[in-house]
């Protein structure tokens, strides 16, 4: 009997708990109970990234992800949640067309990510710690510190990093910042209609 | 094959991350609230996400030593797309209900032909 490997043990909680509650997600009809395990499982994801090494990643999930995003989606679930809108239930013939298709899906994804060998268990790494944040934000900017010794001229002038897409990103949170509160703006109540003086 | 003892590759994140595809493409079709429909779409980009941060782990792939912060960074900018997507499809729903008094996707066919 080997002794337990920690990251494994903790890859096995988290892992379990991401996959049970975004199953429980599609089994429950009552959106308020499908909004509590959305969290849960966005939660234990975020804990799948720390254990990959993505410490930044992790923790801009929690922050944005739970923190924003699904308050967002909870706040869209309280303002809606009314009487036969809590509880939706879906008829039993999508339900086992979507459980059919769904399933062939899965069968399918799973082979090709159990057949690859180089994905397979690799050698246990020597436990590195790094810090990804700045090297990220470096590459946000347009410098990839981690591939300044990159020999080949031609790969070299590829490491450019991500100063483009993160201006792209940038507009276009803009951009839909404005467009959704045009979009869910109040509506405009008549101002100066006929006044009922009588 | 014990999974305490044995440490974790990349495909184990696979299989995480294709579980919570499905999960979320079973989600999109099935449910009839808007909402329901929103929460398959941020289950499908947490598992995609899954998947980019596996492929670009140097704990879990020793022998790639280039791509390291690449998929991280991928992974970055979906959470912060699916941020501005659920702003804008949220503003969309709440729309729909103020008009419609309903979030029932199958009442959305006035276009229909």
């Amino acid at each position: 009997m080997d002794a337990i490997n920690w990251h494994s043990f903790f890859f096995l909680f988290f892992a379990l708990l991401a996959c049970g509650f975004s199953l429980a997600v599609v089994m429950t009809s009552n959106i308020v109970h499908m909004a509590f395990y959305l969290t849960l499982a966005l939660g234990a994801t975020s804990g799948l990234f720390f254990l990959a090494g993505a410490d930044f990643v992790g923790a801009m999930q929690l922050l944005i992800y739970v923190g924003g995003t699904l308050v967002l989606l909870i706040f869209g679930v309280m303002l809606t949640a009314k009487g036969p809108f809590i509880s939706m239930k879906t008829s039993a013939g999508d339900l086992v067309l979507g459980a059919g298709v769904g399933g062939a899906l899965l069968v399918l994804l799973l082979a090709a990510a159990t057949q690859v060998d180089a994905w397979r268990v690799s050698e246990p790494s020597p436990p590195v710690a790094q810090v990804t944040a700045s090297r990220l934000g470096m590459a946000l900017l347009g410098a990839r510190v981690d591939k300044l010794d990159e020999k080949d001229p031609v790969q070299a002038r590829g490491m450019s990093g991500y100063l483009l897409p993160f201006e792209i990103v940038s507009v276009h949170l803009l951009v839909v910042l404005i467009g959704s509160a045009y979009l869910a703006r109040p509506k405009k109540r008549m101002v100066g209609g006929p006044v009922d003086t009588a | 094959m014990n999974l305490l003892t044995q440490p974790v590759g990349v495909s184990h994140y696979l299989i995480v991350g294709a579980i919570m595809f499905v999960a979320g493409v079973v989600c999109m079709a099935t449910k009839r609230n808007a909402l329901g429909v929103l929460m398959g779409i941020e289950l499908v980009l947490n598992g995609a996400n899954v998947n980019f941060v596996a492929f670009g782990s140097v704990y879990l792939r020793p022998e790639v030593t280039g791509i390291g912060l690449d998929g991280q960074l991928v992974a970055l900018f979906v959470i912060v797309l699916a941020a501005a997507e659920a702003a804008v499809a949220l503003a969309i729903t709440l729309n729909f209900y103020n008009n419609h008094s309903t979030v029932d996707v199958d009442q959305a066919d006035e276009l229909k032909g």
